[in-house]
């Protein structure tokens, strides 16, 4: 069953259309990846599904309910951990918990038990009298999701959660997320790095609003088998430019010493490509590479994505 | 509506707050700062104002009358010149603030009966005008009297008030003082409280939260009426050590008053919090609605005196209506219940504006 269904999403601000025609659906315990540059529309999609913001056409259902006619029956049923800090920076850190706590419904004979248990589940026992706004990034997330599942809500929003943070503390932090999804918690992470985005159960790709792939990761690297490649060669630059004229590549990206070469499709096979950096004066050799999300993301948009370590917006 | 989530809000204000030292600062520093500002005015004897003397007369008579004025103490003389045209002169470039004029015929207006000794007085300096007024009660004894013979003492001495034709009873001023300090800092204390949660980003997760709209602004708007009676409480007893103003009538009554006004500033400080964009938006609005209070409310001015369209909209202002009923509490030592319409117009702005503030309120982004 869905948690989530959305049929012809659309958000316009002004003439800007922020999310053109989105169509979803999220599957049960699943960690379900948003993946997209900065301002293509992933914030308002989540935004939109959590009742937040009035779409402007299209229909959702979340939970069974019917949004946002019915967004404040849901949000006692949900978790939203904002891309921006939003706790508040002059409560102390079980301060901020017991807010919500009471906030969120949890019940007051239960509520002690439920902080001293989440803040032992996200390290933060030590800092519990420590004001939020002094805590470090990785501690503020931490802080930010235990918020957001004080109330045990089944499905959880998370708008780039791991944007402000070290990539240790990422590692972490998707390590806390798929325990909540073994425990039943459906996830939706927005996201801009690749790595993240190939642990989600599942995918969807926004760009400028619209939605232009999605599946798991291994459906949609599986659907560009043989179109991605690998050059080595002596003059990697020279190589990259005799390649990024050839019609039929849509990319040209350096690795280390390699190139990594998405094609349109079969048509441009490795004997062709042989052919054009011989007649450029370039020795090389040219074996088959394994899709990646980034390839995905290519093919689907047209553009390269942000690259892997992209530092936070 | 849940008591748990409305007190959850409380509790979070009220921590803030006790966090925030800028605010702590401004809830006791406004209302001591100005009462000893005010409080100067309220106070005041003054001695040896710089006067001017224009003796037409030259007299034995009027150099006598001149040295009485003197004698007083509250006057000093500082130029002697020939012509009342110098002294108006004298007093516009703030050289003098007081001048007296003894005109060549001061004997005979004497005989007569007539005003012989004119004051000219800075009246854009009220305390200078209250000043001056005194001389004007100064009996022409002794010396004079024996000159003068019989002559009847009605009015011997007229005062033309310059630039301010209107008084002031100083005793006015500290009740009004505590509307004007709960104007001041409650409507701004209110006017932040909802820009700056949206500023600090904390509003993307409240309006995520089961927490209701009017949860929400009770919540954040209950802490400040016990900040403002703290306030209230500090001017009072300032008022009554410092300045020995009277209150007539029960504590009860000014404290039920003082509730209605604070009320009534928070719902409206809502009101442009919901409105502005920013902090610094909310305070521009805030001193938007300061200044027509002030000076429309009859604090500074006789609301008698202004034309009817200002005395309309001062009856729009929570101030003029606190300042009718502080004063006839205070001062004339009148029941709250005497005064029940000025109380209704307070509860009936309060309802308004939260309402207002509610509606105008969305648990939304768009």
């Amino acid at each position: 069953m869905n948690v989530i269904r959305a049929r012809g999403l659309t958000k316009r601000f002004g003439a800007l259309t922020a999310v053109d025609q989105v169509d979803l659906d999220v599957p049960r315990a699943t960690v379900y990846g948003f993946l997209g540059p900065n301002g293509s529309g992933k914030s308002t999609t989540i935004r939109m599904l959590c009742g937040l913001l009035t779409p402007s056409a299209g229909a959702i259902e979340v939970l069974g309910l019917e949004i946002p006619g019915q967004a404040e029956a849901l949000r006692l049923r949900i978790g939203y951990m904002t891309q921006k800090f939003s706790l508040f920076d002059d409560l102390s850190v079980r301060e901020n918990l017991e807010f919500l706590a009471a906030v969120l419904g949890v019940p007051r004979s239960a509520a002690p038990q439920r902080i001293r248990e989440l803040l032992l589940q996200f390290n933060l026992a030590d800092r519990e009298r420590q004001m939020a706004g002094t805590l470090s990034g990785g501690q503020k997330q931490r802080l930010a999701l235990a918020g957001a599942v004080i109330h045990r809500p089944e499905l959880l929003f998370l708008d780039e959660p791991t944007s402000a943070v070290d990539p240790e503390s990422r590692r972490d932090f998707w390590e806390k997320l798929f325990d909540l999804a073994d425990v039943g918690t459906t996830l939706l992470v927005s996201t801009h790095y690749m790595d993240e985005a190939e642990r989600c159960h599942r995918l969807a790709i926004l760009d400028q609003g619209r939605l232009v792939a999605d599946g798991t990761p291994a459906e949609l690297t599986g659907a560009l088998a043989g179109r991605s490649l690998i050059v080595h060669a002596a003059a990697p630059r020279r190589a990259q430019q005799a390649l990024s004229a050839v019609p039929g590549v849509l990319s040209v990206a350096q690795i280390g010493n390699v190139l990594r070469v998405l094609t349109a499709g079969a048509g441009t096979s490795i004997g062709q490509l042989h052919d054009i950096l011989r007649a450029a004066g370039v020795e090389a050799r040219i074996e088959a590479g394994t899709p990646n999300l980034e390839d995905v993301f290519v093919s689907a948009t047209g553009r390269r994505a942000q690259p892997r370590e992209a530092a936070a917006a | 509506m849940s008591g748990r989530r409305l007190w959850a809000v409380m509790l979070k204000e009220l921590r803030q707050l006790s966090r925030d030292r800028i605010t702590i600062a401004m809830i006791l520093g406004v209302p001591v700062m100005q009462l000893i500002l005010f409080g100067y005015a309220i106070n005041l004897n003054p001695r040896g104002l710089q006067a001017g003397i224009a003796d037409a007369a030259n007299t034995q008579a009027s150099r006598a009358v001149v040295m009485d004025m003197v004698a007083t103490g509250i006057i000093a003389p500082r130029l002697s010149v020939a012509t009342p045209q110098e002294l108006t002169a004298a007093l516009r470039r703030g050289e003098i603030s007081v001048g007296v004029v003894i005109p060549p015929d001061f004997e005979a207006r004497r005989f007569d009966g007539r005003e012989a000794v004119q004051v000219m007085v800075d009246g854009s300096d009220t305390v200078v005008q209250a000043a001056a007024r005194q001389l004007a009660q100064m009996p022409l004894d002794s010396e004079v009297s024996r000159v003068r013979s019989a002559a009847d003492a009605s009015a011997p001495i007229s005062v033309v008030s310059f630039f301010n034709p209107q008084r002031r009873s100083p005793v006015n001023i500290v009740p009004g003082l505590i509307g004007v300090i709960l104007t001041m800092t409650m409507v701004l204390f209110t006017g932040v409280a909802i820009v700056r949660e949206r500023e600090r980003g904390n509003m993307e997760l409240l309006i995520a939260t089961p927490v209701s709209r009017t949860e929400l602004m009770v919540g954040k708007v209950s802490p400040y009426v016990g900040i403002g009676l703290l306030q209230t409480t500090v001017v009072l007893a300032l008022g009554t050590w410092l300045f020995g103003v009277p209150i007539a009538g029960t504590l009860i009554d000014v404290f039920a008053a003082a509730m209605l006004l604070i009320v009534a500033n928070l719902a409206l400080g809502l009101v442009i919090s919901t409105r502005a964009g920013t902090q610094f938006q909310a305070m521009q609005i805030a001193f938007f609605v300061f200044l027509p209070s002030i000076l429309l409310s009859g604090f500074m001015f006789p609301f008698a005196g202004m034309p009817a369209a200002a005395q309309w909209l001062a009856e729009l202002l929570p101030l003029t209506h606190f300042l009718r009923l502080i004063r006839g509490i205070m001062l004339r030592g009148a029941a709250l219940a005497e005064l029940w319409q000025e109380a209704v117009a307070l509860l009936a702005f309060a309802a308004v504006m939260m309402t207002l503030a509610i509606r105008r309120f969305r648990k939304r982004l768009d």
